[in-house]
């Protein structure tokens, strides 16, 4: 009778499915698209541990991370859509990931991470809630769309003009190509230590926004009426920007920028779950789990020695166009 | 028991809105709020409501507002704000559902009681037949309804609706105001903001006209709506007749025209 919870169950259980499977060609598939198993079996007749190690040093993090990073853009996402009710909000394009950017690279550049790693999270952390506080002052409480990106366009100016001088005033440039190359967004070459570095963050983060499903519900009538419905609006928005703030803010700090996920996924997602802001959460970050995985797929099959495309480089090559194409649809809509 | 308002003061950006104004009402009630714009109506449900800060004594079922929790006024009150809109094209029978929040155990899905409420609001405001529909795809009218069916949802003792046929047109108007007398015939109160007079007069029992944030006149539609306040509060001549459902009260002119023009 109550059809669309048990399609909701469906969705989360095709995705779930689709996550396991990703995850594990993450790990078997190698660069240029070679199995692990026909690689492996030679490593493995010289030297068994070493096998191993690759496995567990190089494969399982960009996995690991892959899944992570994806389960928070495509959470935060959903969380902020139904926050600011509007389709168009996303952490990237709203400064949160570029305030991410910036805190990072202000304690990478400072060199307090070459002494305590942990600090690269947390620098991420500030730079994301500093940004989603700003965008907040600047937009106000009830932000109109173009009121909104125009705050987001600011703050994300602001914080890249920012990490443009970090760059500039590198004494070193080996440093500053490092500093570039990781803010293009990429999983590869990380660390097990990078993936315990951020788990908690994200994990606390996650449950903040989780907590928040049933008040994102009762927001899809305004403010006034969540608020006489029980909700108080001050402790949601509390909740739901310190969520994203936090796992956001730790995504950003290992793996760098990959923009226009928290845009594209919610809004797939949307139709199968009724456009129930709540029931929206889980299937967004599953959805966004499998789309990281599967575009870090894409970008390690080209068989090539040279630089591998970097993954936040792919999904802004496809969400951009997304996101101008739900622009003119959302103007269509309001016109 | 009923609503009991008592010496109410709201001040709102350093301007006195509501000065001291008490007001009181039955159960079973459907109290018609009149008076002229800026006269403090929206302010008074907005207090009630428990949405901005004011002074004095509210208590509903013998019981301060200010002792209750969040939850519990929640289900006691239900607000229904002027021009309700939903943010999301969430199905109807969904978006009703969302009146049985305060009801909800944390983690727990609607218990057949909560399914059950949905189902005599759907029943009620009849909205039924746009089962299945996206509440966007309705036209004003209709949603109107499905947005007054989530308020009805909440079954809470105390229903404060503001101005909830304005923009509809004279069928509609007349369908929300039968589903809010209904409402009120199942032993609940309802108050309502209203600026059409023939409506007010015929389906409430009680109206109360504000002006300047004070009580101007309080009773029965025929005790409140004489040729006196007309001219006095909303400054107009009207011609009004009939009885009973064909009460109506018509302005034909401003009471002031002769200084003004």
């Amino acid at each position: 009778m109550n059809l669309p919870l048990t399609r909701g169950m469906i969705v989360n259980l095709l995705l779930t499915g689709a996550v396991a499977m990703l995850f594990l060609a993450s790990v078997y598939i190698g660069r240029g698209g070679v199995l692990l198993t026909s690689n492996f079996s030679e490593i493995g007749k010289i030297d068994p541990d070493l096998a191993a190690l690759v496995l567990r040093e190089v494969r399982l993090p960009r996995a690991l991370l892959g899944l992570l990073v994806g389960a928070t853009l495509g959470l935060s996402g959903a969380c902020l859509q139904g926050l600011l009710r509007n389709p168009l909000a996303e952490p990237g394009i709203i400064g949160a990931s570029s305030g991410a950017a910036l805190g990072a690279v202000i304690v990478f550049y400072s060199g307090m991470s070459a002494s305590i790693a942990f600090l690269l999270p947390i620098g991420g952390i500030v730079g994301a809630l500093v940004a989603l506080g700003a965008l907040y002052a600047l937009a106000g409480r009830n932000p109109s769309i173009v009121t909104l990106i125009l705050a987001g366009v600011a703050i994300s100016a602001f914080a890249g003009a920012l990490t443009s001088l970090a760059l500039n005033l590198s004494p070193s440039p080996y440093a500053a190509l490092e500093i570039v190359f990781w803010m293009l967004g990429s999983l590869s070459d990380r660390s097990m230590d990078q993936v315990w570095f951020v788990l908690p963050f994200m994990a606390l983060g996650w449950l903040l926004m989780a907590s928040t499903a049933r008040a994102l519900d009762a927001l899809s009538l305004g403010e006034e009426t969540a608020a006489t419905l029980g909700f108080d609006g001050a402790s949601l928005k509390l909740r739901a920007i310190t969520g994203i703030g936090l796992s956001v803010g730790a995504a950003v700090s290992v793996t760098g920028v990959i923009g226009f996920v928290g845009l594209v996924v919610p809004h797939l997602m949307r139709p199968f779950v009724g456009h129930e802001p709540g029931r929206l959460l889980l299937p967004s970050a599953l959805a966004g789990a499998a789309l990281v995985l599967a575009a870090d797929l894409i970008v390690r099959l080209p068989a090539t020695n040279g630089p591998e495309p970097k993954l936040g480089v792919i999904t802004s090559l496809i969400g951009a166009p997304f996101f101008l194409w739900l622009i003119l649809r959302t103007r269509r809509e309001s016109m | 028991m009923g609503l009991q308002v008592e010496n109410l003061s709201v001040t709102l950006g350093g301007k006195p809105i509501l000065r001291k104004l008490a007001l009181a009402a039955g159960e079973a009630r459907f109290v018609g709020l009149v008076g002229p714009n800026g006269a403090g109506k929206t302010t008074l449900m907005r207090a009630i409501a428990g949405l901005i800060p004011f002074e004095g004594q509210v208590r509903l079922g013998g019981q301060a507002l200010d002792a209750m929790a969040s939850r519990q006024r929640a289900r006691a009150i239900a607000y229904l704000a002027q021009g309700a809109e939903s943010h999301w094209p969430l199905e109807t029978r969904r978006l009703v559902a969302l009146g049985r929040l305060p009801h909800l155990e944390p983690f727990r899905r609607p218990s057949r009681a909560d399914e059950d409420a949905i189902s005599r609001a759907m029943v009620l405001a009849d909205i039924e037949i746009f089962s299945g529909r996206d509440v966007q795809s309705l036209s004003g009218g209709e949603r109107a309804r499905v947005l007054l069916a989530r308020a009805l949802a909440v079954e809470a003792g105390l229903l404060l609706v503001d101005e909830p046929v304005a923009a509809l047109d004279p069928y509609h108007q007349i369908r929300i105001m039968e589903v809010l007398r209904a409402y009120a015939d199942q032993g609940r109160i309802v108050i309502a903001v209203m600026h059409d007079l023939s409506l007010a007069s015929r389906f409430c029992d009680q109206l109360v006209l504000l002006d300047e944030g004070r009580v101007m006149a309080t009773g029965t539609p025929d005790e409140v709506l004489t040729p006196d306040n007309l001219k006095s509060v909303y400054r107009i001549r009207a011609i009004s007749g009939g009885t009973g459902d064909e009460r109506f009260v018509l302005p034909v002119a401003r009471a002031d025209n002769a200084r003004n023009d």
